[in-house]
Parts: C-alpha cells; structure tokens; sequence
C-alpha cells in the first residue's frame, strides 16, 4: 500500500508546558523517539503523565516549548487530516447522520456528494456496521460510536492515527472485540498507529512496540518490543510469556518515581488540561 | 458481531398521552372553578379582594362580544405583525450578535457591556424614546416588541455558542474543517436547541411587551384593546385582552418549539417518564 512508505513519526527533545501563571507545570521533559512508517506503537503510563498531551502536540492542538516534534521530516504546526485523531470519548456531530459524520472529511476536500457517501458507506462496511448509516450517534451503542468515530478518521486516509486511550470508556468485552478489529484494519492500510493507554493487557495486546512513560513530568522510561505473531488472538493474552511481560511492565510503572507515583494525578487530555477551560482562536 | 450490541432506542415521542392531557385540562378547569367561585361570591381576603373581579360568564361574553366585532380582524392582524416583525428583528440581531460574541472574546468584550446596560431597562420605560427615534408609531411599537425578544435570544444564543464542546472543534479541524465549515457544520448546530430555547422565550416576552408597545397604538391591537378598556374600566374586556394574549403567546411559543423539533430531529431533550 503507498501508505507504508509515509508516516514516520520522529520527536526530538520534546518539552511541553500546560497552563499559565502559577498554575504552569511541565507536562512533558525531554521526550525523544520515532516511529518507523506502518508501526503499532503503543505509550503506556499513568493517568496524567502527559501521554495525551504528547498526542495533542502530535495532532497539532498543542503548542510546544522546547524540542521538535515532525511527521514524514515535516513540524507539526496545526492539525491536520493526514494526522487523524481519535478521542476516548466520540467526537460525532450529534446533527450528522452516521454516513455524513464519516463523510465529514471527503466534504472538506470537496469530494462530491455522491461520491464521498459512497465511500463512506464503504468504510462503514469496514467496521462493521452496514446497516446504521441512517442512524443518528445518539441511537449508536458506545462501541458503535467509537467504530464510526474510527471510520470517519480513516476516510481521509491518514498516514498516522493518533488514539487517545479509544477504547478505555467500553466495557471489557467490547474492548476486546474493538482491538481485534482494529488491528484487522490496521492489517489491511497499514498506516502508522500511536496509541494510548494505561491498561497494559490492551498495549502488549495491540503493540509493535510499547513506550512506558513516567508519572509527570513525563518522560520515556522504557522500550518494549514485542514479537508475538501476528495475527494476535485473544488466546495471547494468557500465555506465560504475556504474563511475564505484564509483570516486567507492573513493577516498572511501581517503581518508575515512587513519591509522585502514589498521588492520582487528574487526566490531561490532547487539549491541554482540563478539556472545558480550552478556547480556541476561532 | 453485530447482534451482540444492544442498540439504544428512545421510545417514540409520537402517540397521544390520554391521562396527561386529561389532567391538563382538568387543571384549567379546575382554575376556572375558582375563579368563578372567588369573582361571584365577592371574596375578600383581607390583602387581596376578588369583590371587582369579572366572573367567567361576563368574561365569555366579552369575548363573545369581540369575537363577533368588524374590529376583530384588525385588532389581532396588526398586533400578530407587530409582534411578529419585533420577534424577527430580534431574532436575526440576536441570532447574530449572539454567535459573534460566543465565538470571538474581543466581539464580547466591545459589544456585550452596552448590551449588558440596556438590557434590565423595562419596555415601558422605553416608550418615549421610541416614540422620538421612529418616524411612525408603527415602527415605535415594533422597536419595543424588539427590546423585549432581544435578550433571552441573545443570551441564550451565547450561552449555546460558549458550551459547545472543544473537543468537537478540535475533531473537525483535525478533519480538514476550514473555518467557514466549523461555524456551519459544527458550532451553528451543537448551538441550535439553546438557540430554539432563546426563540421560544423571546416569542414570549414578544407578548409580554405588547400591551406597553400598543399603549403607543391610535386605535388596532390586541394590547391597545386591553389597554382602551382599561381605560374605559370595561373590566370584563381587559381580562378578554389578557387571556387573548395569553393564548397567541403561548401557541406562537408552542410554533417556535415544535419547529425547532422538525429542524433537529437528533435533539430529544430528556423526558421524565412518569
């Protein structure tokens, strides 16, 4: 596929800071790593270390303040539909029809009306849900909504998809059968995945490689890279050399800072910090 | 797979709800009662006094008197214009000064403290300046219509813009969104049910400023004939005023509302079930 070539993600020295005044804390400290084109990366660290604000930057909603972080040896300086990001709760519009909601991208290009619809339908097959392309959001279970909110991302064809823990508002079961398809898809565009979580089953099932970071500020403590076969079943899940690693990974995040690690740290979020106090030039 | 995933539907709002509308109309009813009981017995509370009070009866003949009088139609056309071209007025300015300044911080900052000044000022308070400003008492009336809609359109026009969820702005320019796009596609509908709200309220107080704009009025309106008959002390007529008024603000609002549902139809505000 000629996505395989692009979306190599390099992020050098990368230094972030949230807030302003007083209420100003270093998200982020020197961050560096790359992600080859068409890899699984997932980041793995605790809640408010700074791994949604890592994707923020990425995605082009954040400001920098030290470092560089570029796509294909390009800065990231605004969002961009090649950069598709993917919230933990859906973004749909309420208004849109499940098929216009995915449409949105291809009607910002231009696209016309037929032919975008028609390619929504498409990936709306994809994922698996034909069938509810009538269908308002509100009338979409949360994993539905999370498909389309997956489709709607993909049908701009990005070169990386950045996923800011999508799965982690679902039930246990629904979460599984979301990472299957995922990488299902993932198998079929190969386009580069950055992901987020904090649930270590869901990186070591999913990942090419995993990136643990520590309690903020948030730095890269440790690379995993992970060589079970693909394509994965759920079966991996309990086999001894999964819970080997699960254990290696436990006792890392335990033991990466341990004062800052005790204390519960509220969610940033790619925004910036709390989601509500964002504003936006336009 | 599919099947395993519960789909969540609403139930229908459609069907006619026979024991809520029975009750409605039994609350009416059961207001008239009093009303009829307090007016004809003369009943004196001490700091209220029903002893002047018309009784239904003369009321419905009042009404029945108007009702059957060439100046019906004039009364009701001139006062449905006025309040309609107020309302209108006041929903394209409201609509538009609301969406600028819940969007841009300067648009705030230099527009909405004068708003914020004019806005406790009453409509009677208003009269005479209207009168000065405008060429003809027509539009005198209309202007104070106006003042009445602005504010709870403006305001609820704001309030809509100011609450819509960044993460949705963030999606959409992460979709390739152009600006344009994200104020058509995006901000516009994620404001449109609080919008809706500011329309039904500002239809509302529409009628709440008629009679003080038709005070102006040489001679048609609804709130004109309240006011005349106040001043004739028809009693029976004024409270055939008020209740007209009452009735065309309540249907308008009523209009507004379920059009607001036509045009949304993915909008269900939360129903209590019992």
């Amino acid at each position: 596929m000629s996505h395989t070539r692009q979306g190599r993600i390099s992020i050098e020295h990368l230094g972030i800071r949230l807030g302003s005044g007083d209420q100003a804390f270093e998200a982020l400290q020197d961050v560096s790593f790359e992600v080859e084109p068409g890899e699984f990366v997932c980041l793995l660290g605790p809640s408010g270390c700074g791994k949604s604000t890592l994707l923020g930057a990425l995605a082009g909603h954040l400001q920098t303040s030290a470092g560089s972080v570029a796509v294909d040896g390009q800065a990231i300086r605004a969002p961009h539909p090649e950069r598709g990001l993917v919230f933990q709760h859906h973004t749909l519009f309420a208004w849109k029809r499940v098929l216009d909601n995915v449409a949105f991208g291809l009607k910002m290009k231009g696209v016309p009306r037929a032919e975008r619809l028609r390619r929504a339908r498409e990936l709306l097959a994809t994922v698996g849900l034909s069938g509810f392309e009538d269908r308002y959001p509100s009338q979409l279970s949360g994993g539905m909504q999370q498909r389309v909110e997956i489709a709607r991302v993909l049908i701009n064809q990005p070169r990386v998809l950045l996923m800011d823990e999508p799965f982690g508002a679902l039930d246990a079961q629904t979460r599984l059968m979301m990472q299957e398809l995922l990488l299902d898809i993932w198998a079929r565009i190969g386009t580069t995945v950055l992901f987020i979580t904090h649930d270590i089953d869901e990186a070591l099932f999913l990942a090419d490689r995993i990136l643990v970071m520590s309690p903020r500020p948030g730095r890269i403590i440790e690379e995993l890279r992970l060589d079970f076969p693909r394509p994965r079943q759920v079966g991996l899940t309990t086999t001894p050399r999964f819970g080997e690693l699960k254990r290696h990974i436990l006792a890392l995040l335990r033991h990466g800072d341990a004062p800052a690690a005790v204390e519960e740290l509220p969610r940033l979020s790619p925004l910036g910090g709390h989601p509500a106090r964002v504003r936006f030039a336009y | 797979m599919t099947a395993a995933i519960r789909i969540l539907r609403r139930p229908r709002a459609g069907g006619f709800p026979v024991g809520r509308w029975s009750l409605r109309l039994a609350s009416v009813a059961v207001c008239l009662a009093l009303w009829h009981l307090l007016a004809t017995r003369h009943v004196s509370l001490g700091i209220v006094t029903f002893a002047n009070v018309p009784p239904p009866e003369e009321v419905v003949r009042a009404a029945l008197g108007l009702i059957s009088s060439p100046k019906l139609w004039a009364h009701v056309s001139s006062s449905l214009t006025r309040v309609f071209a107020g309302f209108v007025a006041a929903a394209l300015v409201g609509v538009g000064l609301g969406l600028l300044i819940g969007r841009s911080r300067r648009a705030e900052d230099t527009l909405l403290p004068p708003l914020e000044l004019l806005r406790p000022i009453p409509a009677v308070a208003w009269i005479p300046l209207a009168i000065l400003m405008f060429p003809s008492s027509e539009l005198s009336m209309i202007f104070i219509t106006f003042t009445g809609a602005l504010f709870p359109i403006l305001l609820n026009t704001i309030h809509g813009v100011e609450g819509v969820d960044p993460r949705l702005i963030a999606s959409a320019r992460s979709l390739g969104g152009t600006r344009r796009a994200i104020f058509t596609d995006v901000i516009i509908p994620a404001a449109a049910p609080s919008i809706v709200t500011g329309l039904a309220i500002g239809m509302g107080t529409c009628w709440f400023c008629l009679v003080t704009a038709e005070m102006i009025s040489g001679q048609f309106g609804i709130g004109y004939y309240t006011w005349e008959s106040y001043t004739l002390q028809n009693y029976a007529d004024i409270v055939v005023g008020m209740l007209a008024i009452g009735l065309f603000g309540m249907g308008s609002s009523a209009l507004i509302k379920g059009a607001g549902r036509l045009l949304m139809p993915w909008h269900q505000p939360q129903r209590r079930n019992s």
